[in-house]
């Protein structure tokens, strides 16, 4: 074990961290495209029926126990993957090719991109919590932000280069539903900064930092996630992040009642799953930072940080160990997430275009605006 | 006639933010999330048969084993999409029901004409057609979808009926008291 650990951090800085983030996406990836096996079972769930449980490997019926993987839709997955991989992939006549082949291409970049600055856990060496992040920048968020938002010019891309009515419209729907929400979303986290940013100290976006302070143990100030201090927050940054991540009742760029497919009816096969697994890795990014910033990240419950039950369970000093605890935490929130995601889609129809608008500035932005002001006054006279 | 007003109350504060509405929704899905499924898995599980259910039409065979099909072509004649076709044929004088004088020699019906309208079963006076519980019918050619005689027999079975019209009928004869 440890020759390995000392073989992997003798190589080269710039090599291990190509490993990393292939192995970061190499999880990602798989992981975004179950979130659509997940998607059709959760719908199947709600709607009374089994969903796709009919598909396995032939090779493989004969385990015993693999029904259950069957009955999950396990090998669906599979076979969906390789249809989408390998059936024909048609570029309509009528196309701008350039542009309608980069636009999945681009919609893929910032989606797996933003997940470098987001911390996918903790461990604990040496008794310090440390991240497990590829790049551990101060920007943290706002790179989040900035990079996250490039994901809409691939729809923009792909709706302008389909050359056709319906995903012209759906792509002009997305640039602005996107930038409407964007807006409330980033006026809905700065409370939290201004809270974690106390005047004179370090300064810091980070996101690690903002888990550190949902870090207290017992019933101390810290202990409680930032959730209950600023409801209104995370409840702006719930809804924005919905519209973000266009998931229903926001999902104006597909509306598929109104617009055929949205801004992807021309694309097919591969390009079209591109699409797909962008959207769902955007989803799982959006539910890790709401996680960190607003459900203690990998803090297993309030007042019960992370380090404490690695103590009990008698594995602080083992830094492997502790990881995994960290991302399994982690990850269980993200996956509970994912899963509210879901199913507010199965529960909720789509709002009208006016209705997204209405809501985006009328309603969200004022209240993000009237509270953020109060979360800055209120700061002021605790902080001061 | 009076006319009534409905009151529209302006939607309260609470409806206007959608929340308590989608809170319900989100109740209620979940509650079905939990239910057990409403659907039947297809070819493993069957869904009951009503009685009274028209299924595919077979010919039935009587309890001694005898067609009971004299061959009239009522059905032939009163079906409304001609999806059946009788070939009628004597009995020879040496059959145990040589009494009955007729039966189909050939009996087809045409599964990709029937409507399952149930005529035949209806105007039928002999009792020998039924549609039965078989409600899927599948076949690679057109000639697979054409039931005859054999595949009508084997469907139908044997009809339980005790009434022996033509025993009795045989037997009345032999009394010498023939209408």
């Amino acid at each position: 074990m440890s020759t390995i650990a000392e073989y992997y951090f003798g190589l080269p800085l710039l090599l291990r961290m190509v490993l990393q983030g292939t192995a970061v996406i190499l999880v990602l990836f798989p992981a975004a495209a179950a979130c659509s096996m997940a998607e059709r079972k959760i719908s199947a769930w709600i709607q009374g029926r089994p969903g796709p449980n009919r598909t396995v490997a032939p090779f493989l019926a004969w385990i015993p126990g693999i029904s259950i993987l069957r009955n999950l839709g396990l090998f669906q997955l599979a076979a969906d993957g390789g249809k989408f991989t390998f059936k024909e992939d048609p570029v309509p006549g009528h196309v701008n090719k350039f542009y309608f082949i980069l636009a999945p291409i681009v919609s893929m970049i910032p989606a797996l991109t933003t997940v470098a600055v987001v911390p996918l856990g903790a461990y604990i060496s040496n008794g310090q919590l440390l991240p497990i992040i590829l790049a551990d920048v101060d920007v943290g968020l706002l790179a989040v932000f900035a990079v996250s938002s490039l994901g809409v010019y691939s729809i923009i891309l792909a709706g302008w280069a389909s050359n056709s009515k319906y995903p012209f419209l759906g792509s002009v729907r997305a640039s602005a539903q996107l930038v409407s929400y964007e807006l409330s979303m980033t006026l809905s986290v700065l409370p939290v900064f201004l809270w974690i940013n106390a005047p004179g100290e370090h300064g810091t976006l980070n996101l690690f930092d903002v888990v550190q302070k949902q870090s207290g143990t017992g019933f101390a100030w810290d202990s409680v996630w930032f959730a209950a201090y600023m409801p209104v927050s995370a409840f702006i940054f719930l809804v924005a992040l919905f519209a973000e991540t266009n998931r229903q009742p926001f999902d104006m760029p597909e509306s598929e009642a109104d617009l055929v497919g949205g801004f992807h009816t021309e694309y097919g096969a591969f390009k079209w799953s591109l699409f797909f697994v962008a959207e769902y890795c955007h989803m799982i990014v959006g539910s890790g930072v709401f996680c960190l910033l607003f459900l203690g990240g990998w803090n297993p419950l309030p007042g019960l940080p992370l380090a404490l039950l690695a103590d009990w369970l008698g594995i602080a000093g083992v830094p492997l160990l502790t990881g995994l605890l960290g991302i399994g935490i982690f990850a269980g929130k993200v996956a509970s997430f994912i899963f509210f995601f879901m199913w507010v889609r199965w529960t909720l129809p789509r709002f009208r275009y006016d209705q997204v608008m209405n809501i985006g500035w009328k309603k969200l932005l004022p209240l993000a605006i009237a509270n953020l002001v109060f979360y800055a006054l209120a700061i002021a006279v605790i902080q001061k | 006639m009076a006319v009534i007003t409905v009151e529209r109350k302006p939607l309260t504060f609470a409806e206007r933010t959608y929340l308590p509405q989608i809170a319900g929704g989100l109740k209620t899905t979940l509650k079905h999330f939990f239910a057990p499924n409403d659907t039947l898995e297809y070819p493993e599980q069957r869904p009951a048969i009503p009685p009274g259910y028209r299924g595919v039409p077979t010919l039935v065979y009587d309890p001694h084993g005898r067609e009971k099909c004299v061959s009239c072509q009522l059905c032939e004649f009163v079906c409304p999409p001609k999806a059946i076709r009788i070939t009628p044929g004597e009995i020879p004088a040496a059959d145990a029901s040589a009494h009955v004088e007729k039966r189909p020699q050939e009996f087809e019906i045409d599964m990709l004409r029937c409507i399952y309208c149930g005529l035949c079963q209806e105007v039928c006076p002999e009792e020998a057609i039924w549609l039965q519980n078989q409600y899927s019918t599948t076949g690679y050619t057109r000639a697979d979808f054409v039931n005859n005689k054999q595949k009508l027999y084997e469907l139908g079975g044997t009809l339980p009926d005790p009434h022996l019209k033509w025993d009795k009928k045989l037997a009345a004869e032999q009394h010498g008291n023939a209408h």
